[in-house]
């Protein structure tokens, strides 16, 4: 049975597809411009030099992809206006790919054909690894800001590095030695015990290479204890751990389970000082300063390391920077500009491949100044560098130090 | 009307699509090949396995008449299985792309048989729920069967990586027309008009000597199969598979492509899948507002067609040419409510 189709629903209809024509003409009018810009674009780019910004500014990770685009986004603005790079400005061409590696790579191609000749992105795990995988073709220098996951720069399985991808963050295995180096040469300590969650890569990563280090470096392991996700009660491993009598422990989990952890340690008599990752950002809302005394934990990142950034960030956002993922872009951000540097220094020409071979060249070999420290890259592309050593005064994270 | 309507013969009818399906691909390939750029071409790629996802779940959805939310697991089953083969096949790149193809589609369809006989008992909202749940733990699975056993073979959240990027625009094509040629066979045969009787009248059906049971795994096996062939080109396309791809939206986002298109329509299926790859992308922009575009054509749609955008129409070149030849092309009136095929 077939509905008459009546005069108003026909005008709705054609108001309809003609809103929709005039969405996608206008779309496909700019991406076409975008095209011939691209052709045009390359050979022009003597007074550009285009440097693609990518992450998911909306959707659910939406969170971290803003932090780092924005990160991203006000240091090569900043160099803008420091004059750009021996006199050429740097055009941003950011995009937003909702987290969703399909798009990441469409959006990555688009870039490409606009002309960008090094990229600041991605910003979480699946979708660097596409963008890795694609990028890997056009040997198109790549800098992220935030993906963790040892496979995004090196691959395992046949041992090979990604060789135009690097990394601003440190990865997950980083962390524990760095706390591991930090109890033993700084803090002293010879005994000390951890509890972690099992099931989790970051806990894992970071116990694993924490117990590896601490005895490489001559301590001793009294006790390991785990967890399962969802665990509340953890009296059973801390009396455990109570009973081995450490010096210290290492608690390498969300802030969330820490907070618990420490309440129940010190219900039961457990009130030796405990270390965490960067996980514990946020910890001085589930924990008294009590609790906290002598704590100490690792971030790329200590509120307050640089005023600078944080005043600009401000300046331009019109709010304080968000999480430890803002610096983070902004350290992306500096590595790509120093490796263009290099490349303009040498006088290559914009785009072509012994340009986006020399930056990536540059940073491999170079060092950055960043705000989460001075770093290089070794040969896992990972960034070596100092990490901020936060503890805690009357209950508030505070940077110890650089370590 | 006239007692004797000229028709046409039925290799005709076959000849006459196969040059349809040929001017396309020549129009097609002119176009890849002289005017988009490779963007333009990447979202090409997807149009063409988004197209295949909802024709395949416009097979279980608008022609068995239920509303399956697990697709993107049958889609996760065939995409491991392509790429885990092509990984590790050690033939030649196009020989192991279409063996893994067949395969993905093989294992995906097996899939949809074990899910079809519990789930098909139920219907309506019940089947939703179980499809759901199905999906969801075919990407936990995905996501821990790797630390679980003990071996290195899916690496769950870290993805799987150097799968070989066979995907092009050539087998795409031929991918896109192989499935909707099956799937169009099918729906024409003997058993495609049992499913659609199951569709109107279950009973009726039941009464007439129809098994029920049969067509209704039979549909949904065949749906999950195809699903599987674009999981397999999705693998092969973006060389990267991360288990956390597959997720309920991504399930939700086919049903809407089929919805949107009309239930039951084929060219409806084909026309908005390549609208809604395309209008993100085209809509790019307006930046963070794109969404509410997409979200807003969604909306007026299910305001002012309601049916989608074609209805349960579908497209019959071979309809309109014998229109032609016996004059009624421009004669509509007397022909409403006669379309049905």
């Amino acid at each position: 049975m077939k509905k008459m189709i009546t005069r108003r629903n026909f005008l709705a209809a054609a108001g309809v597809v003609a809103a929709a024509g005039v969405l996608t003409a206008c779309g496909g009018s700019s991406s076409s411009a975008a095209a011939s810009g691209a052709a045009s674009g390359a050979a022009a780019s003597g007074d550009t030099i285009k440097v693609g910004v990518l992450g998911p500014l909306t959707g659910d990770v939406s969170v971290y992809g803003q932090a780092v685009v924005n990160g991203a986004t006000l240091r090569l603005k900043q160099a803008n206006e420091e004059g750009g790079i021996n006199g050429k400005q740097i055009e941003i061409i950011s995009m937003d790919e909702q987290g969703d590696p399909t798009q990441a790579v469409t959006c990555f191609t688009k870039m490409c054909d606009q002309g960008i000749t090094a990229l600041v992105g991605d910003v979480t795990t699946a979708p660097t690894l596409a963008v890795a995988a694609e990028s890997a073709d056009y040997n198109m220098p790549m800098v992220t800001a935030s993906a963790t996951a040892e496979s995004v720069t090196y691959d395992a399985e046949t041992d090979t590095v990604n060789g135009n991808v690097f990394r601003a963050t440190f990865t997950d295995p980083f962390q524990g030695v760095k706390m591991a180096d930090y109890a033993c040469q700084k803090l002293g300590y010879t005994k000390a015990a951890v509890i972690f969650k099992k099931g989790a890569d970051y806990n894992e990563g970071l116990a694993e290479n924490f117990v590896k280090e601490f005895e490489a470096q001559g301590g001793t392991i009294v006790d390991q204890e785990s967890y399962s996700d969802g665990d509340v009660d953890f009296k059973t491993q801390l009396t455990s751990i109570l009973g081995k009598g450490p010096e210290t422990v290492f608690c390498p989990n969300y802030y969330q389970e820490v907070g618990q952890i420490l309440a129940q340690a010190e219900s039961i008599g457990l009130t030796v000082p405990f270390l965490g990752g960067d996980g514990w950002d946020g910890l001085e809302g589930y924990a008294t300063a009590e609790q906290l005394k002598d704590s100490y934990f690792c971030a790329n990142y200590a509120k307050g390391a640089s005023a600078d950034f944080e005043s600009a960030y401000k300046a331009e956002y019109g709010e304080d920077y968000p999480n430890g993922f803002a610096p983070l872009g902004y350290d992306a951000a500096t590595t790509v500009l120093y490796g263009i540097q290099a490349a303009e220094d040498a006088g290559l020409e914009a785009g072509s491949d012994e340009y986006k071979q020399a930056v990536i060249d540059a940073i491999a070999g170079g060092t950055i100044e960043g705000l989460t420290g001075t770093f290089t890259f070794d040969e896992h592309h990972d960034p070596v560098k100092s990490t901020a050593i936060l503890t805690y005064i009357d209950g508030k994270p505070e940077l110890k130090e650089m370590f | 009307m006239n007692t004797k309507r000229k028709t046409l013969k039925m290799p005709v009818r076959y000849l006459m699509n196969a040059v349809l399906v040929a001017l396309l691909f020549v129009g097609l390939s002119y176009l890849t090949q002289n005017v988009l750029s490779t963007y333009q071409n990447k979202v090409l790629l997807t149009v063409g396995i988004n197209i295949i996802l909802a024709v395949s779940l416009n097979v279980a959805t608008g022609y068995l008449g239920q509303l399956p939310l697990g697709h993107a697991g049958f889609m996760a089953v065939g995409a491991y299985t392509c790429a885990l083969f092509t990984k590790y096949c050690p033939l030649p790149g196009g020989i192991s792309f279409a063996l893994g193809l067949a395969l993905a589609c093989v294992v995906a369809g097996l899939f949809g048989v074990l899910i079809g006989i519990p789930a098909l008992r139920l219907t309506g909202d019940y089947l939703a729920i179980l499809t759901l749940g199905f999906g969801e733990i075919i990407r936990i699975t995905l996501n821990n069967i790797d630390d679980v056993l003990g071996f290195k073979l899916f690496y769950g959240a870290k993805g799987l990586k150097n799968i070989p990027k066979y995907s092009n625009y050539w087998n795409v094509f031929l991918c896109v027309v192989i499935t909707c040629f099956a799937i169009h066979a099918m729906m024409k045969s003997r058993h495609g008009r049992a499913v659609l009787a199951i569709r109107d009248n279950e009973i009726a059906a039941e009464s007439c000597g129809i098994q029920t049971t049969y067509y209704k795994v039979m549909a949904f096996a065949f749906s999950a199969a195809f699903a599987g062939l674009a999981g397999g080109l999705y693998a092969c396309y973006l060389g990267v598979l991360d288990p956390s791809t597959f997720g309920f939206m991504k399930s939700i986002e086919i049903l809407v492509m089929v919805v949107l298109g009309g239930m039951g329509s084929m060219l409806g299926s084909i026309l908005s899948a390549t609208v809604l790859t395309i209008l993100p992308e085209a809509t790019r922009s307006f930046e963070s507002y794109r969404m509410v575009v997409y979200s807003l054509v969604l909306i007026l749609m299910m305001i002012f067609r309601p049916g989608g955008l074609l209805g349960s129409y579908d497209f019959s070149m071979s309809r309109i040419v014998e229109k032609i030849m016996n004059g009624e092309l421009f004669r509509k009136k007397e022909k409403e409510g006669e379309d049905h095929e």
